[in-house]
């Protein structure tokens, strides 16, 4: 069905971004809420904001961008037709994609330990506008998590075909569109960092 | 069906698989857009039938054969189906899959398997979305904008119709997707931007409302089924929430998402004026460049459906006057058809009848939406049946009536049959009678003070209402006389050959019905689209 | 096809960018512990735009790209601006 009998590699990268950008906007609609209520409640989002573990956020800040890095070397690699260490950098990116869930599992855990959930009574006792900074945080990072663990299953499925793959420059296309995602997945998690674990 | 194709290698005919499968697993984007056309339009029926059982419920004040929980249940369907199932993706999904590919010489879109998916995302949205009715707590009873307060806290299953809604946002978004690659990539040589025909012009605006408004419902609706299941509080005013942020982030894509229904049906009107005026479109430049300022404007003017929200005032100022700009490019493809139709040679065949009915009725519920536009004057007629009368002008007179065009300008190309032209004529006569009766009716009540979605009313209502709803039998009888021709005519009518209306735009160049692949061979377009000398009748 | 792939980025330049990614993320965290009230938020989101847009042009070689797709990327931000910044005109006033 290719124009021309031939793979538009720039038609699916064009069609990939178009994706990307309904990503974004679909963050961006939190976000939207995360600045009215920051305005409203800029006392209680600096008290919520100090209750997230800064150090953990940073960790995971760390991990996501060094998961980036491996992701755009295993373009470089595979384009370099390295395809082994292709698989290898995107292993990488897959276990740092583990190691961020570990530590968003834990972060989660402790708080919803302490009783701080959406619709939890000490949320509900507390000022509303630690109640809304809560709920924005979890279905900012619920939605995020998700796509961590999306993007991580594509990658990995990505690189059982560079693997074993036998068309290389569909795989290039597919590499590259993938990583993509990955990114994206990185670029949100950079605005989200500052503004949940660092509004102090 | 495989009888009206007589091409050997009609579409109809070549296929690896056999009967259902051979469909609803095809990438053809011809076949996928069949699917979209039947699925379409079979819920523009229920619709109609719903509307109609509206109506016989609101002839008479008082109860007439309904409960009120029910009359709360059925206009939120009618109001559900009709826009997510219906018009949003009916356009795009039926005549822009069957005719964008050929118009721009492409032998498919750019990602026909995530064209499939978009059919089949949209089918499993709207089955979720129905399934809605039968389970949880019932048919839900917000009305299809799903307002909060209520919407989280009603009992019934809001929750499933919303998650439906979502889905079938994703379809749009592929679909979006989709087209902006195709035109961008798979035009044919010679097919230059300049050279698009103004139907794919107008997709191409769509396109990019479909990808930039989506995600906002899609997180919104996303949010409302969090708040109903997770108790976020997030618009509840009771725990630090704002329900004006719900208005605000619905209308930030359903704002929008009027454009994505309307800016289609435009190209396709501006597609057939000209075939049957035997001219040249007046100003392709400036009906091309509307489309896209319409896509761009559209997006700056959402509060305009909360002026009476409790939203500050100067929201209402900024809102209102950004409103204003959006009629200066409606206005531009208004004045360009008329001109288009100026010492035309005008053949008032049917697809013609709908599209210069289509102008008048866009026309009255456009300007109907200026009165709702100054914040002045929509304060008085703000959620009565003058809203409602309004956009099922714009909505049902425009879009509807443009589809309508659009069935009988282009099924018959695809089918190799075509209708017979009296009846068509006539089920057009009555449509257009019962629709002014029926949605006028509504200005004048709305003026009047009846208020909008509700259950009873005062008995000086009484005279109009029931004129509304005799308009609306009327409607209904030309809607079914249509679709009896249409179909009747479609399987068994004369066989349709060639161009025998003389349209210059690539897909009247192909065979009739087209072939698998488009084109015999790549084509190489040396004309505009609306160079009638150049194509010639054959 | 236009558009195909015509510049490989070495691991080097990658390398340099996650490091200046890094020193961004203590920047950020850096800021943050100030006294600058109101103008810390301002601050985060700008060190955040800056990390953001090594990421787009660098690991998402939109530095490579032709101009088409970053036109198409202005679109998007632009108008998630819109939808973010008009809001205000309610919210700011109320």
């Amino acid at each position: 069905m290719e124009h021309g009998g031939h793979r538009d590699g720039f038609a699916a990268k064009l069609g990939m971004w178009l994706f990307l950008f309904t990503e974004i906007l679909l963050f961006g609609g939190l976000f939207l809420l995360y600045a009215v209520y920051l305005r409203r409640y800029p006392a209680e989002f600096a008290m919520g904001g100090r209750q997230l573990d800064w150090m953990l956020g940073t960790a995971n800040s760390v991990i996501l961008l060094t998961s980036s890095l491996c992701a755009a070397m295993g373009v470089t690699a595979l384009q370099r037709d390295e395809s082994r260490r292709a698989v290898g950098l995107l292993c990488a990116t897959i276990l740092c994609a583990a190691g961020f869930l570990a530590i968003k599992y834990f972060e989660w855990s402790a708080k919803i330990g302490h009783g701080v959930y959406p619709g939890s009574e000490r949320l509900k006792s507390g000022p509303a506008g630690e109640s809304i900074f809560f709920s924005l945080y979890y279905m900012t990072t619920g939605i995020h998590g998700l796509h961590v663990i999306i993007g991580a299953g594509l990658l990995a499925w990505i690189s059982v075909r560079v693997g074993f793959g036998k068309i290389p420059a569909d795989n290039l296309i597919l590499l590259e569109n993938g990583t993509l995602y990955w990114h994206l997945v990185d670029l949100v998690w950079i605005f989200i960092f500052p503004l949940y674990y660092l509004v102090l | 069906m495989d009888k009206a194709a007589t091409a050997q290698n009609s579409f109809w005919n070549d296929t690896g698989r056999s009967g259902l499968t051979a469909w609803i697993f095809s990438t053809d984007h011809k076949r996928i857009g069949l699917l979209y056309l039947y699925s379409t339009t079979g819920f523009f029926l229920a619709g109609v039938i719903l509307g109609l059982i509206l109506r016989i419920e609101l002839m008479a004040p008082g109860r007439t054969i309904m409960d009120p929980r029910t009359y709360n249940a059925l206009f939120t369907l009618h109001g559900v189906t009709m826009i997510f199932l219906f018009i949003l993706p009916g356009f795009p999904g039926a005549f822009g899959n069957l005719v964008m590919p050929i118009q721009i010489g492409a032998s498919d879109v750019a990602f026909p398997r995530l064209n499939l998916l978009s059919w089949w995302l949209y089918m499993a949205g709207a089955l979720i979305a129905l399934s809605s009715l039968f389970t949880g707590g019932g048919p839900p009873d917000t009305g299809w904008t799903f307002y909060v307060p209520f919407s989280t806290r009603t009992g019934t299953n809001v929750t499933l119709a919303v998650f439906g809604v979502f889905v079938i946002g994703f379809s749009a978004i592929l679909t979006g997707m989709n087209f902006i690659t195709t035109i961008h990539r798979l035009r044919a040589k010679g097919m230059t931007w300049g050279r698009l025909p103004l139907f794919t012009w107008s997709l191409y605006a769509t396109a990019w409302v479909q990808i930039l408004a989506t995600p906002i419902l899609a997180i919104t609706l996303l949010l409302v089924m969090a708040e109903r299941l997770l108790g976020t509080g997030l618009f509840d005013p009771g725990r630090g929430g704002d329900p004006l942020m719900y208005q605000h982030l619905f209308w930030i894509y359903s704002h929008p998402a009027v454009y994505i229904m309307i800016l289609p049906a435009m190209g396709a009107i501006s597609d057939i004026i000209p075939v049957f005026s035997r001219k040249p479109v007046f100003g392709y430049k400036m009906i091309a460049f509307s489309s896209v300022a319409i896509a761009a404007a559209g997006s700056l003017v959402w509060g305009h459906h909360m002026f009476t929200s409790g939203m500050s005032d100067r929201a209402v100022l900024v809102f209102s006057l950004l409103t204003f700009i959006v009629a200066i490019p409606s206005a531009i493809k208004v004045f360009n058809w008329v001109s288009t139709l100026y010492k035309g040679s005008i053949s008032l065949e049917a697809p013609m009848l709908f599209a210069l009915s289509f102008i008048l009725l866009f026309s009255i519920g456009g300007l109907a939406g200026l009165i709702l536009g100054a914040a002045a004057t929509d304060v008085h007629v703000h959620d009565t049946q003058f809203v409602v009368g309004h956009f099922h002008y714009v909505m049902f007179g425009g879009t509807g009536f443009a589809f309508f065009a659009a069935m009988h300008y282009w099924l018959p190309k695809f089918f190799g049959r075509r209708y017979r032209e009296k009846p068509a004529i006539i089920a057009w006569g009555l449509m257009f009678t019962g629709f002014n009766i029926l949605y006028f009716s509504m200005k004048i009540l709305g003026m009047r003070g009846m208020p909008r979605r509700y259950y009873d009313y005062l008995p000086e209502f009484a005279d109009l209402n029931l004129a509304a709803t005799v308009g609306s039998w009327i409607l209904a009888l030309g809607v079914a006389m249509m679709f009896v021709n249409l179909v009747s005519g479609l399987l068994r009518g004369e066989p349709f050959t060639g161009n025998p209306w003389g349209g210059a735009t690539l897909e009247w160049s192909v065979a009739t019905p087209p072939p698998t692949e488009n084109f015999a061979e790549e084509p190489v377009v040396t004309h505009g689209p609306y160079d009638f000398t150049a194509a010639g009748r054959r | 096809m236009d558009g195909q792939r015509h510049t490989i980025i070495g691991y080097g330049t990658l390398t340099a960018v996650w490091v200046a990614l890094l020193l961004l993320t203590a920047l950020t965290v850096g800021i943050t512990r100030l006294e600058l009230g109101g103008y810390r938020v301002l601050g985060a989101l700008v060190v955040a735009s800056l990390k953001g847009g090594l990421v787009i042009a660098f690991f998402m070689q939109m530095k490579s790209e032709g101009g088409l797709l970053r036109l198409f990327l202005l679109i998007a931000v632009v108008t998630l601006a819109i939808f973010i910044g008009f809001t205000f005109f309610d919210v700011l006033y109320r």
